[in-house]
């Protein structure tokens, strides 16, 4: 076939891995798969630490006493948590990580648009989380990752200023990829790479980059200008002072609700690779998915007052922002028909990374349909604040956001690292994160609609058996993400070699060695095909490769 | 509901029942897409999973299975947001015929005051069978009045009047929380509705001493000096107060605003805000000066000059002309 590009197990000796050992040649690389590296070992460190934050939680949430932690303690601690994984985590993981691996080699192209910039995103990143490191150990903060105002402003006694700082420092990280992303994506894809040939992982990286350079700068100055009323008394959002707080509450989720699309679409394009990859079928409805990432990116940014039906917002304000965030659940169901469809008389194989798809997609509808009841007015002025919420959203941003993002690192680890994972060990922590996930969350639907609010310290007894499971499955999921993080870097020794394309995937990405050359192709390619054309690549009998 | 594993909250109030219809509703069409979804894929996996000699068939799409499932959710969901819609707009309209209680939430606790002059911290005492509306505004950071029973949750914010209602039917001892996240005691910012039969309740009151809001919002009318602006028999240099309370009321700069809680506290607290047509901006702020629930005894005593004479508020006067519009001060 003429598709396949490089023979098995002809890695060439010089390969982005082993091109320079110093660690200068890390630390003021312009490669974008070395920068991806550097962002793999960064949020991986920001993980385990709000994972760390969620143990705590989840053990004081074992009593309905507060007794583990005093109650300012355990509202710095959720604080963290939710700040770590949101702004340092789920935000960057999939498009800093893979998305910084996986543009250029997908279209084609040697490294992205702008390499420095590149770089700077990385140093952007990491001064924004050493200073969030340096607040967390000098006291913290305490208002929540949302910063509500007047309590940030006027009410915590924590370090608002600093957390601030480092969340807007952290957003022009995020800008800068979005740009990147953007400009690489317009002016650099191979020749023949049309836009209707894209990898859909592209098409959601695309998706996401522009919310990122829309989105985001707002909430660079909501955090600016809470910090200025804070430290000067500027009255903007505290009624003492002449401000309105729901006007922060606007600025806030005109960037935080699209951002949710920042975490998730990413790893849906993630798993329209997956899918395609081990169902060996061009993805149902190509044009429709790609569409839909556009489509969502456009509707996120239409539908943020539905954070606040029970505010204080007027009650035809509240209408029309229910009205508007259904229109996002037609995107998104769209996706999940397809994916379900692209099964179809597809010949499906049931190595990790199709589980992980498998249980993205599970997660995913629950996420998503839960999501809808809260955008039913009537239903979410009871479920709003309660644990039905923190349910939800961590179904969408952690069983979503998460299993796409392992999904896609077990897939891409034999390229990016050259060797293959242990696929005992793989299935097995991707059962315990699906079962461990499960058994987490679920319970706290019923939670939240039995009325357990959210962000709270102690609670009433009989809400002890709910959390409790919650508990325990925390252990299960907590086990489950461990494992990848020995098993995987136990392979970066002891793992089978891998070849250039141990799944026999189309893309461009594969059609080089493993680990890539430092710029990626030998040749620049020439597409002139579709994209999935997996009718033209032979399948391999076996559902994992083995160790040759 | 079971105090070992609640599996569904308490229902008491009149509200509780409609909203746990629609959640039904919606925990059907979910369970079925989401049992769907889950028997596509696992009967899909396990019919096309990998054996030798076979290989997948190439299929494109089907522009007319993606209008299909676009459009049939499109249908479903809209079902959900007009019946929940609904829902939400009787949460959010209280009855006319609506007693009013008046909560001041503050770090970290519920302060109450009946309308009979009751004050109550961290409890409130209602009846069955009566419409309760709840005026609400926070001495600090945002709050919220969550009570799972009645299904009810409005945010409480510093700066303003906010306003839930319900209706209780069942007697009982139900959980208040604080659904906002407000500092240190977030969540021992927690009390009780405590609902009694109206015989039971009637006796609770009458346990009380205090004067009712409205008489204590008079003498303040008075000790703060606004009654020698606010006059009632002649007219003052400000509008006459009579007949005001949710009455349109014409502006210096041409709007009309309706004269809710919300304007008479802002007219209070920052009185140039909102001039009212044909009056000089001569009222000084009485911002740091009135706690929020002398404010409430004021609010209460403007609002009963609006209600139809019954020998306890100060009407001297029956409103015969439109007192929001005085024909005779035009300030040139």
């Amino acid at each position: 076939m003429a598709s396949i590009g490089i023979p098995a197990n002809q890695a060439p000796k010089t390969n982005y891995l082993n091109n320079g050992h110093s660690l200068k040649s890390w630390l003021l690389t312009t490669d974008h798969k070395r920068i991806a590296l550097l962002y793999l070992i960064s949020v991986t460190v920001f993980f385990f630490l709000g994972g760390f934050f969620a143990m705590l939680i989840r053990l004081e949430l074992l009593t309905p006493q507060g007794d583990l932690m005093q109650a300012d303690t355990y509202n710095k601690v959720f604080t963290m948590h939710g700040m770590i994984m949101v702004f340092f985590f789920l935000i960057p993981v999939v498009p800093a990580v893979l998305g910084n691996f996986l543009v250029p080699l997908m279209i084609g192209a040697k490294d992205l648009a702008f390499p420095r910039i590149n770089l700077l995103s990385w140093y952007l990143y990491i001064t924004a989380g050493v200073l969030f490191l340096h607040c967390m150990l000098t006291g913290g903060v305490d208002t929540g990752w949302t910063f509500y105002t007047p309590y940030s402003t006027a009410g915590s006694n924590t370090n608002v200023v600093e957390a601030g700082i480092s969340v807007f420092i952290a957003g022009f990280s995020s800008i800068f990829t979005g740009l990147n992303f953007i400009v690489t994506i317009h002016r650099m894809r191979a020749p023949g790479l049309t836009w209707d040939r894209l990898p859909l992982f592209i098409w959601a990286n695309y998706a996401t980059s522009l919310i990122m350079i829309l989105g985001t700068p707002v909430i660079a100055i909501t955090v600016v200008l809470v910090a200025v009323e804070r430290l000067f008394h500027l009255g903007i959002f505290d009624p003492r002072l002449g401000g309105d707080p729901l006007l922060f509450q606007h600025l806030f989720w005109f960037y935080s609700h699209p951002a949710v699309y920042i975490m998730i679409l990413p790893s849906m394009g993630v798993v329209s690779e997956l899918v395609a990859c081990f169902a060996r079928k061009r993805i149902f409805g190509y044009k429709f998915v790609a569409l839909s990432s556009i489509a969502i990116a456009v509707f996120g940014f239409l539908v943020w007052a539905h954070h606040m039906f029970v505010a204080g917002i007027s009650l035809y304000a509240a209408m029309i922002f229910s009205f508007l965030s259904f229109s996002v659940g037609v995107p998104s169901a769209v996706k999940v028909f397809n994916w379900t469809a692209t099964l179809y008389k597809g010949s499906i194989s049931y190595a990790t990374p199709m589980l992980y798809a498998f249980g993205f997609i599970g997660l995913f509808t629950i996420g998503g349909l839960t999501g809808l009841m809260l955008a039913t007015i009537g239903i979410d002025v009871h479920v709003t604040d309660t644990y039905f919420v923190v349910a939800h959203f961590h179904y969408v941003m952690v069983g979503g956001v998460l299993m796409g993002y392992l999904g896609g690192l077990h897939f891409w680890w034999p390229k990016i690292s050259g060797r293959m994972y242990p696929e005992g060990w793989a299935k097995l922590s991707a059962l315990l994160v699906f079962v461990g996930f499960n058994l987490t969350f679920f319970p706290q639907f019923i939670l939240g609609y039995v009325g357990m609010p959210r962000r709270y310290w102690q609670y009433p007894p009989e809400f002890q058996v709910l959390n409790v499971l919650s508990t325990a499955g925390a252990s299960v999921l907590a086990v489950g993400y461990l494992l990848p993080m020995i098993y995987l870097f136990w392979s970066l020794r002891y793992g089978p070699i891998a070849d250039a394309n141990p799944w026999n995937a189309a893309g461009l990405e594969w059609k080089t060695t493993s680990p890539p050359p430092t710029f990626n192709f030998d040749e620049t390619p020439v597409v002139t095909w579709e994209a999935y054309n997996y009718d033209e690549i032979p399948q391999k009998e076996l559902e994992a490769p083995v160790a040759r | 509901m079971s105090k070992f594993l609640p599996l569904w909250p308490d229902q008491a109030s009149t509200m509780a029942s409609q909203v746990d219809a629609l959640y039904i509703y919606l925990l059907l069409v979910s369970g079925v897409m989401t049992a769907l979804i889950f028997v596509a894929v696992t009967v899909l996996a396990i019919k096309y999973r990998r054996v030798p000699g076979r290989e997948a068939q190439q299929i494109e799409g089907s522009t007319l299975l993606e209008i299909t499932w676009s459009i049939i959710p499109l249908f479903v969901m809209m079902t959900f947001f007009v019946w929940g819609a609904v829902i939400y707009f009787e949460e959010r309209t209280p009855p006319a015929d609506s007693t009013e209680v008046y909560v001041v939430a503050k770090q970290w606790m519920w302060k109450i005051e009946h309308m009979e002059g009751q004050r109550e911290i961290n409890e409130l005492h209602v009846p069955t069978g009566q419409n309760i509306k709840l005026i609400m505004t926070s001495q600090d950071v945002i709050h919220s009045f969550f009570v799972p029973a009645f299904r009810i949750k409005q945010d409480v914010l510093p700066g303003r009047y906010t306003t839930a209602w319900f209706n209780a039917t069942k007697p009982g001892r139900y959980h208040l929380f604080c659904a906002e996240y407000c500092g240190t005691q977030h969540s021992g910012m927690g009390g009780d509705i405590i609902v009694m039969e109206p015989q039971d309740y009637a006796r609770w009151m009458a346990g009380g001493t205090s004067a009712p809001l409205q008489e204590t919002g008079k003498q303040l009318f008075s000790q703060f000096g606004c009654a020698t602006c606010h006059r009632f028999d002649v007219q003052g240099r400000g509008p006459n107060l009579t007949g005001v309370y949710n009455k349109p009321v014409l502006l210096e700069d041409g709007r009309t605003v309706i004269a809710d809680e919300n304007y008479v506290r802002e007219s209070i607290l920052n009185p140039t805000a909102k001039i009212v047509n044909g009056f000089k901006p001569v009222m000084p702020t009485f911002q740091g000066m009135v706690s929020e629930e002398q404010l409430n005894a004021l609010v209460a005593y403007v609002k009963s000059l609006s209600q139809p004479p019954t020998g306890t508020a100060g009407l001297q006067n029956q409103p015969a002309t439109s007192p929001a519009q005085p024909q005779n001060m035009q300030v040139q």
